[in-house]
């Protein structure tokens, strides 16, 4: 496997994972009713990425909503970015928000104090 | 019924939109569409918009989650739930409303009143150790709704349990966002 993509959906976000480039993409609206079920996959392609991962992994994060039954998904994505970062991969996380959305920079923030890799807060104009 | 007097109180309260059945997925999805089209034609900030988003999110799927809790024990009347959402000067409301089994009652009620006792600052760090360490139910809830709610409105949780008979109650919650 060396891409994992899913398209965009009104209420989940688009995934591109290109596992021999070592970049992460999701970017749209998650806000799925069962968010477990969405991220499996995700979770799983980063448990096969761990074992081949490249010397660097950068990981972009563009939503512009997600629900707090996604926040935790999000979080165990990010845990597994930790083990990788661990496992010798520089792992960075480019976190995206729209100027005005304090919300979304503080949820960034919030991730930022929970998981050891560097963050990037990057704010983008609507 | 007396549909004029539904359509008055609906028009004097500025309601722009009013639900009374089944939560269904499908629904979720058209009243989050309905809402956006009718935020975006009201040229309402985007600030606004995405504030009035996040949490009617949170509210609908909470309401969405509960009944699938409830289904199992009681009839199709007791999974059918209500919300509006309206709009006064430039405060959005959002009231829901749905059956509770009598029995679930007091752990609901001590959340509620946690996340009310703290402050902003407290209410992140609370946020971010549930989210860390709280357990998540097998849909994803997982108990981060109502301190999100809080955070983002900035306001306590406004809500009441009305007792119907021995077995349930009627659990509203009264939400408001405004441009704080």
């Amino acid at each position: 496997m060396e891409k994992y993509s899913i398209e965009g959906t009104p209420k989940t976000p688009s995934i591109n994972f290109d596992l021999n480039g070592g970049i992460l993409e999701v970017k749209g609206r998650s806000i799925p009713e069962n968010s477990i079920e969405f991220y499996k996959p995700l979770v799983d392609a980063l448990d096969k990425y761990a074992s081949t991962a490249k010397p660097t992994t950068t990981v972009n994060v563009q939503l512009e909503y997600f629900n707090t039954s996604s926040s935790k998904c999000i979080l165990d994505v990010f845990k597994k970015l930790e083990g990788i970062n661990k496992g010798g991969s520089a792992v960075t996380i480019n976190w995206h928000y729209e100027e005005d959305d304090e919300d979304m920079l503080e949820a960034g923030e919030d991730y930022q104090a929970i998981i050891n890799v560097p963050f990037k807060m990057i704010m983008v104009n609507e | 019924m007396d549909v004029f007097d539904i359509y008055d109180k609906m028009e004097r309260n500025n309601i722009l939109l009013s639900f009374k059945g089944e939560i269904t997925s499908d629904l979720l999805t058209s009243i989050l569409q309905i809402m956006e089209n009718k935020m975006d034609n009201m040229q309402e900030e985007p600030k606004m918009k995405k504030k009035v988003y996040n949490v009617l999110v949170e509210c609908l799927q909470n309401l969405y989650h509960h009944l699938d809790e409830i289904t199992e024990v009681d009839s199709e009347k007791i999974r059918s739930a209500i919300f509006t959402i309206g709009k006064m000067d430039s405060k959005y409301s959002i009231i829901t409303g749905n059956y509770i089994l009598n029995e679930n009652i007091s752990g609901l009620k001590a959340r509620l009143d946690e996340v009310n006792s703290l402050n902003k600052e407290e209410l992140k760090e609370y946020y971010k150790r549930v989210l860390n360490n709280g357990e998540m139910s097998l849909k994803g809830g997982g108990g981060l709704g109502m301190i999100d709610i809080a955070r983002k409105t900035g306001e306590k949780l406004d809500y009441n349990f009305l007792e119907i008979d021995n077995k349930v109650s009627f659990f509203t919650l009264n939400i408001k966002v405004s441009n704080q």
